[in-house]
């Protein structure tokens, strides 16, 4: 171990090692499934038994965004829809650090999805968690990409002529390797869920239903839920490609008319992830990058010694 | 003394121009000589008009200089494609129509006879007579198909050109060894010669010879983008993100190419937003981390660049100039991003910008912009343009045997964490206000570390990272932010001197100027002294902070002064109007933005202008000083 490295994985760790000194109350709204979110991050890192110090959150900008302040670990408060590029970053310089990004439905579906692509396709090994309250919460309700087709705001008084985009089919198209779905409503499967996420290996998305009773009353819709892996009426394998999107696709499109379906869509264990398939190839090296600024007995290599194709 | 070689090879686009004359000026400078190159070459990947110069001498060689002394017009084999004749035209007499203007009195002129036909050059034989050119028309594309492949006619041409400067073919022979084996080499040795001798026995009437030179030590030819990349990786750079953008590239491409060796991390992204984004998040986690861009990239980069600034996460940014607005002129310089580059970005601007003149100063300075965002917890940018990118230089090689210097600067270990100021609830106080070394920068923990976790936030935040907007709070981390920016300055001036000055230092007359020209402007300040005028320079490479001190006493010392940069409004000297408040009516500019960089001439008669009240060339403006 160098003298950087101080996670110490086998310490006890609590729920409450997870609360910092200030409250959400401050900013979320009565009722906020944001809520929930905290709740369960908070829970699954101690089943998980993962010290705050070894964790770090990455989130956007957003009600959603705030997680990182509510939660104690390190954590980076990013801008609107780049906590996937910093995140992923972090992991290759220290693959050693439990990584999770997260953020709204604007932030990771509208303004970061370039972003959600491309970090899916290359399946880097982060969790992350997208609050899909369906609406812009933090600038007070304006149509987000997920919002329903006739979904009236200020911004669409006429109620919006896009159709909503299907985050779980969109992810496993690009390459997760890890989709579900989730709700704030159900706090146990979301405990579960992100569980499994973070313990997965590559790129773990989970689109985290949340209500937001300030700005978008339907939020009533996610409940009840249906938890897939319960319910014999959906058997399919969720490590089926095919199956997991014939499933997310009724999924999607039943979400709109009220039936909401929760679980695990597409669970790929074995695809290695990007840091893998990076060092395989040569381009990474096997131990973190960050150790060796820390390694007193490390030789830095010289330019000096590569300049031979200048000669 | 021998006349300086200044040679230009012209030709299309993807005929292999670039890598001929890169070629050639290694052997010129293998055998002993200074060079530096000079590359023009249009926005498109195959066809157009292309040239490079290569000048050599026995003296170091700090500009392309004014025009050039030995043509080798290739032809434009893509011009030639029947399929495309009707979008190209007939352009096989460009690569020696186009070239003429520029070629010296008493010049050489080898020609393809196979793809060129002087007679459908307007008054070619009669500017030939006008200017004593020696002209000698030969089958290089004959040559190259008879012993190999007709693309091969560059390496008859570049026989044909030693045969006529006498210079050694074994320099050249040596270099194609190295370069190349198997039949490949073979084929191309075999064209060398025979373009030798084909030259060989006719009779010279030009006196142009290959000056000889001798150094004292190992050369290398680098870039302004090479030398960059090796300044990143000696100061323990190991992570790169980018989207390829002309010039940048040339930095991307090479730390891509070494990172791996050195177990560093290169990574390809989705845009330039990302690529700051990964830098910084590389940066975050205590990884040396570099992205970078040109004009439009670096505009997507704005962004992150302000996270980096509240965040207080050093990153180093590289902006390489082109000219703009907008995709602008993809591959002409231009140094019309000053502006963008010092104030992008919302509220104000807490960043670092250095501006290096030449190879040498490329390397050293984006050491000195690593240490300085790592020691202060700020992002610097180093900001140079597409002509010190593409021109090549050589430089001893002892000038990069240098220690690597890896250091994290004001990054805390876990023992000093734990001696670290915490509040009351434990928490590690990330962003003091008033730090207890006195300094402006509060030290950082890295993710992971025991003892030291914080949140980062783009938000402004309290000393623990908590969102806030107090104003106390504000106004002390405001205050401690923009502080930094004054310490570099005393420590610029303490430990670097980043500012070049040339000339007698009690001359009237001062040339300001800043990144690529200021070899060229040592060039116009010695002949303006020859000619009796009395005449400084100084080159300013940082910009923010400005280097006020010096800039004020070289204004205050001078009765007039020529401001010279390559943007059509003249932001340089705006900046140091602005910084400094006075001046105005001392400052000249002399602004070029027709994608050409200046020539010594032009500064010559730009500052004749100010002094003499002649015309100045009729590719610059001249704005007069302020209050005129
Ligand atoms: C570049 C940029 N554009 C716009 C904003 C303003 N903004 C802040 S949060 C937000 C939308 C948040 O919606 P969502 O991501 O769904 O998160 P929620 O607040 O609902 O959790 C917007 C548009 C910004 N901060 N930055
Ligand atoms: S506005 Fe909506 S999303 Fe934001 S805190 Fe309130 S309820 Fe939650």
């Amino acid at each position: 171990m160098s003298a950087f490295n101080a996670i110490d994985s086998d310490r006890e760790v609590e729920r409450d090692d997870y609360t910092p000194g200030i409250e959400p109350q401050a900013t979320w709204c009565p009722g906020c499934g944001d809520f929930g979110v905290l709740k369960a991050l908070k829970g699954a890192m101690a089943d998980l038994g993962k010290s705050p110090e070894e964790i770090l959150l990455v989130t956007g900008i957003g009600c959603s965004g705030k997680l990182s302040s509510y939660f104690e670990s390190y954590g980076f408060h990013t801008i609107h829809g780049r906590a996937l590029p910093i995140a992923r970053a972090a992991k290759l310089a220290n693959p050693d650090l439990e990584v999770v990004a997260a953020g709204g439905d604007g932030d990771g579906y509208g303004i970061g999805g370039n972003h959600f692509v491309h970090t899916a396709r290359e399946n880097h090994d982060i969790t992350y968690i997208v609050f899909n309250n369906e609406i812009f919460g933090l600038t007070k309700g304006q149509t987000s990409p997920t919002s329903p087709m006739g979904h009236k705001s200020k911004t669409q008084p006429h109620g919006s002529a896009k159709a909503p985009i299907r985050p779980m089919s969109s992810s496993l198209t690009a390459g997760s390797s890890y989709v579900a779905r989730t709700a704030a409503v159900n706090p146990n499967q979301a405990q579960e869920i992100l569980v499994e996420a973070i313990e997965h290996n590559g790129f773990s998305h989970i689109d985290f239903l949340t209500q937001c009773p300030t700005w978008n009353k339907d939020a009533k819709q996610y409940v009840p839920y249906i938890d897939v892996q319960e319910n014999e009426d959906y058997e399919f394998d969720v490590s089926d490609r095919k199956e997991a999107s014939e499933m997310m696709y009724e999924s999607e499109s039943a979400l709109y008319e009220g039936e909401v379906l929760t679980g695990r869509f597409y669970h790929a264990p074995d695809r290695p992830s990007y840091g893998e398939e990076k060092r395989a190839v040569g381009e990474m090296p096997d131990e973190p990058l960050v150790e060796r600024y820390h390694d007193d007995s490390y030789e830095w290599e010289r330019s000096y010694d590569l300049l031979d194709v200048h000669k | 003394m021998t006349e300086e070689l200044a040679w230009r090879i012209a030709g299309g686009s993807g005929d292999g121009i670039d890598s001929t004359s890169q070629n050639f000026a290694k052997a010129l400078m293998r055998s002993g000589l200074h060079v530096f190159t000079h590359r023009h070459y249009p926005s498109r990947i195959r066809g157009g008009h292309t040239y490079v110069e290569v000048r050599a001498d026995e003296e170091p060689v700090e500009s392309r200089g004014d025009g050039y002394n030995f043509l080798l017009a290739l032809g434009d084999s893509f011009a030639r494609n029947p399929k495309e004749e009707a979008y190209y035209g007939n352009e096989e007499v460009k690569p020696l129509a186009e070239n003429l203007d520029e070629l010296r009195e008493g010049g050489v002129i080898v020609y393809d006879e196979g793809l060129v036909d002087p007679s459908e050059v307007p008054d070619f034989e009669e500017r030939v007579e006008e200017n004593d050119w020696h002209v000698y028309p030969l089958d290089l594309r004959g040559l190259a198909r008879e012993k190999g492949r007709e693309v091969m006619r560059n390496t008859a041409g570049v026989g044909a050109t030693a045969a006529l400067l006498d210079y050694e073919l074994q320099h050249i022979e040596d270099l194609m060894a190295d370069a190349m084996s198997g039949e490949v080499l073979e084929t191309n040795l075999d064209i060398l010669e025979i373009a030798y001798e084909s030259v060989q026995d006719r009779e010279f009437t030009h006196d142009l010879r290959a000056p000889e030179g001798s150094h004292d030590e190992e050369q290398v030819l680098l870039s302004g983008s090479n030398a960059i990349a090796y300044g990143a990786l000696d100061e323990g750079c190991r992570f790169i993100a980018g989207y390829p953008m002309t010039p940048w590239t040339e930095v991307f491409t090479l730390m891509t190419q070494h990172l791996p060796k050195v177990g560093g991390i290169s990574e390809q992204v989705e845009d330039e937003i990302a690529a700051a984004a990964l830098a910084i998040g590389a940066s975050h986690a205590g990884v040396k981390a570099m992205s970078g861009s040109s004009g439009g990239g670096f505009a997507l980069m704005s962004e992150p660049l302000g996270l980096a600034e509240m965040t207080e996460t050093p990153v180093v940014l590289i902006e390489a100039m082109r000219a703009g607005p907008s995709t602008g002129m993809p591959t002409k310089p231009e140094q019309g991003d000053l502006e963008h580059v010092l104030y992008t970005s919302q509220g104000d601007s807490t960043r670092v910008v250095l501006a290096p003149a030449n190879v040498k100063e490329a390397y050293d300075q984006t050491r000195a912009a690593f240490r300085i965002a790592y020691d202060y917890q700020i992002p610097a940018i180093v900001l140079y343009d597409q002509k010190l990118s593409g021109e090549l230089r050589n430089v001893d090689e002892s000038f990069f045997d240098r220690e690597p210097s890896p250091d994290l600067g004001s990054t805390l270990s876990e023992d000093e964490i734990a001696e670290a100021a915490h509040h009351a609830s434990g928490k590690f106080q990330r962003f003091q206000h008033e730090p207890e070394d006195g300094s402006n920068v509060s030290p950082r923990s890295l993710p992971g570390q025991e003892g030291g976790r914080y949140l980062a936030t783009g938000n402004e935040h309290t000393p623990e990272g908590h969102i806030s907007e107090d104003p106390r709070n504000r106004v002390a981390q405001m205050e401690r932010r923009l502080g930094k920016l004054e310490d570099i300055r005393d420590d610029l001036d303490a430990e670097y001197d980043h500012q070049t000055y040339h000339g007698p230092e009690d001359a009237d007359y001062g040339i300001l100027t800043f990144g690529s020209h200021q070899g060229t402007v040592h060039e116009a300040v010695d002949r303006l002294n020859a000619d009796g005028h009395g005449v400084k320079s100084i080159g300013v490479s940082d910009l923010m902070p400005l280097a006020e001190r010096e800039v004020t006493e070289f204004l205050e010392s001078v009765d007039e002064a020529l401001v010279v940069e390559m943007n059509a409004t003249g932001q340089f000297r705006g900046l140091i109007q602005r910084e400094l408040g006075r001046f105005g009516p001392k400052m000249n500019s002399l602004l070029k933005y027709n994608g050409e960089p200046f020539e010594p001439h032009e500064i010559v008669e730009g500052l004749e202008t100010i002094a003499e009240g002649d015309e100045p060339a009729p590719t610059t403006r001249f704005v007069p000083a302020a209050g005129d």
